[in-house]
This record gives C-alpha cells, sequence and structure tokens, in this order.
C-alpha cells in the first residue's frame, strides 16, 4: 500500500465525518492553490531535474513553508531522488507529501496535541500572542467548546490595554454561557489574572481561561509583563498554566517562527491555536515551527463562528492539504 | 533577532566579491542567490522576486565598479535601487474633496489593525492638518468593535456615528455622511468590519458602501507580517474596490515586512502610512527607500541619520564633543546626553537601524530594557551636584545614599560608576584617534 493510500485510510477510520467535511471545506482554498500548484507541476514536467526542483521550491514557498525548511526539503528530496533512482515526475509526487507529513511529526508522539486538562481540579489556559490574530476569538469559541462538554469555564479579561477588549471578552462569555471576571481598563493584568485565579477555585470551575493583551514580540518591557503574568499563575495553582497556547495568524509569514521562539521563551508555549485558515491562508510555517520548537497546533480557527474552532487532527490536516492528491490517485 | 544570520550572509558574501574592476556574471549569479533567500525569507512574494531577480542581473552584469564600492557592494547598490523604484518614491497626502466633507474608507482584513488606524488617522488630520473628522463605525459583526471605536474617539475627543449592531453598514455610512455636514466635519473616517478578500458577499457590502458614500480615499490596511498570501489579499481588494493607497500596520515589530513590496508590485498603489505602535500618535507617513533597506535586512542608516539631525542639537552636539575632548565629561552631561537618545525614539529599533548592529560583539541579543534607562536616570539624580561633577569623591557611604536615594542597589550605584569611567576612557581614545581605526566593544551603561 502506497503512503497516500495509507494516509487515506487513517483518515477514513475517523468517525467524524462532520469534521472531514468542515476541515476541507474551511481549507479548500488551501488546497487549491497548494496541491493543485503541486499537480500542475507534476504535469508540465516530465523529467525531473533542476528546473522541476527549483519550481517545487516555488510552490512551497508560497505556501509559507519557510526559506530554510523548504531548501532542508528539497536537498532531502534530491538525495531520495537519486537514491531511489527516480527519473518520472509522477512518482516524485508521493516522496514529496512522505517528507512534508514527517516535517510536521518529526521523533514527536501525537500524543502532545491533546488538550492537557487535569481531571477534578482546575485547569489553567493563558492564552498569548500578537495584536490582531484572534486570541479573543478564539477564547470565545474555545469556551464554548469546553462548556459543551460539560465544563465549567471561567474567563479572565487579562486584555486591559486594547480599547474594547474587555467588552469583546463579555459578549463571547455571554454567547458561550460563561462568567468573566474583569476589572477596569488599564489596571494591571496580572492582578486581573490573580482575581481570575480566586474567582475559579471559589466558584468551583474546572477551566480558566486567561485573556492577554496583544504584543509584538520585540517588545522586551510587554514580554516581561507576559512573564509576570504566568507567574502569577504558577504561584496560586503549582502546575499551571496547563497550557499555554500562542495565536498565530495563517496569513503570517516567516515572522510566525520568530513569535513562536520569543512567546515559548517568555511563557513556554505548549501548544498553537493556528486562525483564520478559512482564508486563502496556508499556514505552511506551522511545519517549520513543529519541526524546530516540537509545538504542536492544537486548535485550527476555520470560520467566524462560535463552533468553527476545531481540534487540530494533523492527518485531516495533512489531509486537508492533499485532498486533490489523494482524491485523484484513487480514481 | 530572526534575520541575522541572513543580513550576516550578505553581508559575507559581498566581502567574498572583492578586488574587480567590473562586475561579472559570476559576481551577479552569487550575489543574486543571496538576494533571492533574503527577499523571501522577508515573504516577499516569489513571483516578485522573480521578476526583480531577472532585472537586477540584467542591469548589473558588466557595471563598471565605483570607487567606494567593491563589485559586491556594487550590485547591492543595484538590487537597493531597483527595490526603490518598484517601491516608488514618497506619498503621504490624504485626498481633499472639493466639496467637504473627505470621505475616508478602511478596509482590510480581520485583525490587521483597522480601528486602530482609523483612531490614529483621525489624530493626525487633527493634528498635522488641523481637521475635524467624524469617525464611523460600520464594524457590526466583531463583538464590542463599535465600543473599540467609541473609546478611541473618547481617548481622542473625537465624535464617533454609530447606530448599534443591527443597522446596515451601508446604512450607518450614508447616515455618517449626512450628520457630518450638519455638524461641519470635514473628515469622515468609515471604519469597516475586517473581512477575507474571499467573501463575495461582505465585500459586495464594501462595494455598495462604496456606491453610496463615494469615498475620496479608499485605504487598504495591512498586516506588515503578511506572508506570501498579501499578494492576493491585495489584488483582490484594489479589484473589487479600486483603493487609493496602503497603510501597512505593525512595523513596529522585528518583521522584514517584504509584503510591502509585494502589494505595491501587484496594485501599483502607494503605501502611504506606517504604523509604529500601539499609541495613538504612531502613525508615520512611509519611506519606500527605507522600506527597501529594512527587507534586504540592511539596515535603516536613513531613519538614523535623519532622527539624529532632528533631535541632536548641534549647538549642544559641539558642546559635547569639546567636553568628551577636554575630558571634562560629568554625570550632568551624561545625564543631557540620555535624554536626547530618547528623544530619538526606543533604543531597539535605532539599533536594529544600524548596519551591521547585529554583527557587534554583546549587541546581537542585546535585550535593550528601557526600564534601565530609568534606572540609570534614578541613580544620577540621586546624586549631589558635587558627585555629579567630580565621581571621585564617592564613598561608601555616599554610594548608599544614593541607592537610597534612587531605589537601587550600591552594587548597582557600583557598576554605573565603574560604566561612567570606563566610558570616559573610551571617549578619551576615540577624541585621540584618527580615522581607520576602531574602537573596541562600545558599551553603554544601560545595556
Amino acid at each position: 500500500m502506497g503512503f497516500m493510500d495509507k494516509l487515506k485510510n487513517k483518515f477514513q477510520q475517523k468517525d467524524s465525518e462532520e469534521v472531514s467535511a468542515k476541515y476541507k471545506e474551511g481549507m479548500k482554498k488551501t488546497r487549491n492553490s497548494f496541491s493543485g500548484k503541486i499537480n500542475d507541476l507534476i504535469a508540465r514536467y516530465r523529467k525531473v531535474d533542476e528546473d522541476f526542483f527549483e519550481e517545487l521550491e516555488e510552490v512551497l514557498i508560497s505556501a509559507d513553508v519557510g526559506v530554510t525548511a523548504v531548501m532542508d526539503l528539497i536537498d532531502e528530496l534530491k538525495m531520495e531522488v537519486k537514491r531511489r533512482n527516480i527519473k518520472d515526475t509522477k512518482e516524485v509526487k508521493e516522496v514529496i507529501s512522505e517528507k512534508l507529513v514527517e516535517i510536521y511529526y518529526g521523533d514527536d508522539d501525537e500524543e502532545i496535541e491533546v488538550l492537557n486538562l487535569q481531571e477534578n481540579e482546575l485547569t489553567v489556559i493563558l492564552v498569548v500572542g500578537v495584536n490582531g490574530v484572534g486570541k479573543t476569538t478564539s477564547i470565545g469559541k474555545l469556551a464554548h467548546q469546553l462548556k459543551q462538554e460539560g465544563n465549567k469555564v471561567i474567563l479572565a479579561a487579562g486584555d486591559t490595554f486594547r480599547a474594547g477588549a474587555i467588552e469583546q471578552l463579555e459578549v463571547w462569555g455571554e454567547r458561550a454561557g460563561v462568567d468573566v471576571i474583569k476589572q477596569n481598563a488599564g489596571s494591571d493584568p496580572a492582578a486581573v489574572i490573580f482575581d481570575g485565579i480566586k474567582a475559579a477555585k471559589s466558584r468551583g470551575a474546572d477551566v480558566l481561561i486567561c485573556d492577554t493583551a496583544g504584543r509584538l514580540q520585540n517588545k522586551v518591557n510587554l514580554m516581561n509583563e507576559l512573564a509576570k503574568v504566568k507567574r502569577v499563575i504558577e504561584k496560586e495553582i503549582p502546575g499551571a498554566p496547563h497550557e499555554v497556547l500562542l495565536v498565530l495568524d495563517a496569513t503570517t509569514g516567516q515572522n510566525a517562527m520568530s513569535q513562536a521562539k520569543t512567546f515559548s521563551e517568555a511563557t513556554n508555549v505548549s501548544g498553537i491555536v493556528l486562525t483564520k485558515l478559512d482564508g486563502t491562508a496556508k499556514g505552511g510555517i506551522v511545519l517549520a515551527i513543529r519541526n524546530e520548537l516540537h509545538i504542536p497546533v492544537k486548535f485550527v480557527g476555520l470560520g467566524e463562528q462560535v463552533n468553527d474552532l476545531q481540534v487540530f487532527d494533523a492527518n485531516a490536516f495533512v489531509y486537508g492539504l492533499f485532498a486533490d492528491l489523494l482524491e485523484e490517485d484513487s480514481e | 533577532m530572526a534575520f541575522e544570520g541572513l543580513s550576516d550572509r550578505l553581508q559575507s558574501t559581498i566581502k567574498k566579491i572583492t578586488g574587480k574592476g567590473k562586475v561579472s556574471e559570476q559576481d551577479v549569479k552569487e550575489m543574486t542567490r543571496e538576494v533571492r533567500l533574503a527577499l523571501l525569507e522577508a515573504d516577499v512574494n516569489f513571483k516578485v522576486v522573480k521578476d526583480l531577480i531577472k532585472r537586477i542581473k540584467e542591469r548589473a552584469v558588466g557595471q563598471e565598479v565605483m570607487e567606494s564600492l567593491t563589485p559586491g557592494q556594487q550590485v547591492i547598490k543595484v538590487v537597493k535601487e531597483e527595490l526603490t523604484d518598484l517601491m516608488g518614491g514618497e506619498q503621504s497626502k490624504i485626498a481633499v474633496a472639493d466639496k467637504s466633507p473627505t470621505v475616508i474608507m478602511m478596509v482590510g482584513l480581520q485583525g490587521a489593525g483597522k480601528t486602530t488606524t482609523t483612531g490614529k488617522l483621525a489624530n493626525l488630520l487633527r493634528k498635522k492638518h488641523n481637521r475635524n473628522p467624524l469617525l464611523v463605525a460600520c464594524d457590526v459583526y466583531r463583538p464590542a468593535a463599535i465600543k473599540q471605536l467609541e473609546t478611541l474617539g473618547t481617548q481622542l475627543n473625537m465624535p464617533v456615528f454609530s447606530m448599534g449592531t443591527d443597522a446596515n453598514p451601508v446604512d450607518i455610512a450614508g447616515k455618517a455622511i449626512e450628520q457630518a455636514k450638519e455638524e461641519h466635519n470635514d473628515y469622515v473616517i468609515i471604519d469597516t468590519a475586517g473581512r477575507l478578500h474571499v467573501d463575495h458577499e461582505l465585500m459586495n457590502e464594501l462595494q455598495q458602501i462604496k456606491t453610496t458614500v463615494r469615498p475620496d480615499e479608499i485605504f487598504l490596511v495591512v498586516d506588515a507580517m503578511t506572508g506570501q498570501d498579501a499578494v492576493n489579499v491585495a489584488e483582490s481588494f484594489n479589484e473589487q474596490l479600486d483603493i487609493s493607497g496602503v497603510v501597512l500596520t505593525k512595523l513596529d515589530g522585528d518583521t522584514r515586512g517584504g509584503a510591502a513590496l509585494s502589494i505595491k508590485a501587484v496594485t501599483d498603489k502607494p503605501i502611504k502610512f506606517a504604523g509604529m505602535g500601539e499609541k495613538l500618535d504612531q502613525l508615520e507617513a512611509f519611506h519606500p527607500e527605507r522600506m527597501a533597506s529594512r527587507i534586504l535586512g540592511m539596515g535603516d542608516v536613513l531613519t538614523l541619520i535623519e532622527k539624529a539631525q532632528t533631535t541632536v542639537d548641534e549647538k549642544q552636539a559641539k558642546a559635547l564633543e569639546e567636553k568628551m575632548r577636554s575630558m571634562s565629561f560629568t554625570f550632568d552631561d551624561f545625564l543631557e546626553q540620555m535624554g536626547q537618545v530618547k528623544k530619538m525614539g526606543p533604543l531597539e529599533d535605532l539599533l536594529s537601524m544600524m548596519p551591521g548592529a547585529g554583527k557587534m560583539k554583546g549587541l546581537k541579543n542585546a535585550q535593550i530594557d528601557e526600564s534601565q534607562l530609568t534606572k540609570v536616570e534614578a541613580i544620577i539624580q540621586s546624586m549631589t551636584k558635587k558627585e555629579r561633577q567630580e565621581p571621585e569623591i564617592m564613598n561608601a557611604s555616599r554610594k548608599k545614599r544614593i541607592a537610597k536615594g534612587s531605589g537601587t542597589t550600591v552594587s548597582q550605584v557600583n557598576r554605573l560608576l565603574k560604566q561612567f569611567s570606563e566610558m570616559k576612557k573610551m571617549m578619551k581614545q576615540m577624541t585621540n584617534m584618527q580615522k581607520g581605526k576602531k574602537g573596541k566593544g562600545m558599551k553603554f551603561p544601560f545595556m
């Protein structure tokens, strides 16, 4: 059985038909521009030569996979092609997909993709990221989802800086039917989070999700502030925060790597929420981030509705990227 | 910084290609390879890169190498010129309608920074052009978007027109214009909801608003960190709305901002402004030439020079130079100098503008903490006049008093004193040495 079939089987075993439909729909544009291009490329080149590789390089770069990762990948591909003595571009297709999936998985266990929820204890989730990536929206969706699953959820409005941020979280709190702990705009975010922990404890909540203000990762003071927020949580609840989610905009280019690195240094990021994947966005940079920093994607934002946040399913993601290739193969 | 490695690589390639009178094809090939990587790393769209590299090759091969340059530098010069050509000249004018009010529409993807930019633009119109704008809240979709604009309006003490979230954005925009006429607002800035360029329904809504209000400017707001997709976003918005200009936001981050180049290349519309921070006065005119340097990772000498020119008073500078020479530089002078540096803007900005700053020892990963500056200031301010003039008289009890007064520790005071005396020594060296010799590991007390 070929690699693609294996992947396909693996995916089809998944019982959640609905999820796969969502992924396919949400990522339609991504897929069209990506696997479509690879197919087109393979159709145009019959021979595997330098020009072929150069154009393949461009296709990958256009998906924001990242220049370094692409260069490495191309080098590996060239070796593989030589080793297996592949001359036909059609055969090379499988190797490409194989390598791409390899980049994502690396040596990591799949386990790390699951949200780390504590049993019978308060789980604290800290949400961080640069400005405008969709932190508050993702929190609203996540709160809704966790509540649906039977958890008592509380939100802490830690973005005390941006105009309207507290109100925005409050609207999401209403939509999801969960309490929001807040102070006035301009107050110390660490104090708000502290209040959030106290409230979560006294009200017997299962999950506390802490919103923070967006900040560019090169602002040292603001990153220090974030580290302080994390320390406050650590001090109140040993072992917390149980998850630090970095929200990344899928339209972001190479800077996403810098974001992942710097936010990790300040807060030890445990997972990524990849938002706005319903655009023409590609989010290829998550391959490189997982490969280099071993930070997995845990959720994917596929739309603006309250239930448009999906648990990240690596197989589905890969399937989404390569659906056209798979379907074509089976015809 | 994330791109240090790349700019170093570029620099080393420049150095490799030396000592020839003419730029050979091989030189160009080697350089363009690195340039291509640099551009791609900077998120310039690969198609744009391809065209650019082709043109650079054509132009650079066979060029005479200018006297002061190496062939590598000569190629970079061509690259920079090409980039600058592509970016176009500086254009930060805002249209003025024949008949008031002038209408500006803000459009873009979610999270690009439209609402914040709306506030900044209004502030700029009032401060620089003495205008009286009305802000219009047409984002009825995102929770609390109206509240966000209203808060900005309160901060700026400017009127905000809104009709709640149940109204139709097209109606809101239309009514806002009527109100502006009645209230004699000479500018109307319409903040619209963020939307995907592939969302037909919402793009249609923008077209309707456009037909209704007939805007004099349509600004596409784009996040400077946008990747390869920037071309599609810009192309789509431009095709459907015929935008008049672009505002690039979050340029105070460490992104190289290749999106700027992509956008300009596909739309041929000017990038007029750049968002440089979260505060409402941090909207600057966009400088295409500097952006070209930034994308290439070659530092932004121009900005640095200009900033220094505007903030450092020449007379003061002369007096300072005199003092350096005569070694009578005191803590008072130091304090003054620090004040001037501060005026030039955030230190990390200044550093990132210095070409090769990444290569300087100790600067590579220098985390410049501005609060350190405040500490240094506090320590100096806690000194007596005499102590500032003659730091030699410092003893244990004086240090203790200073530490207490400035809320620092004796060891911090000691460190500053030591660094100050080293700095003085260094100044002596610097003034003694004429051009050609290099100073050793310059270090300021706040690094």
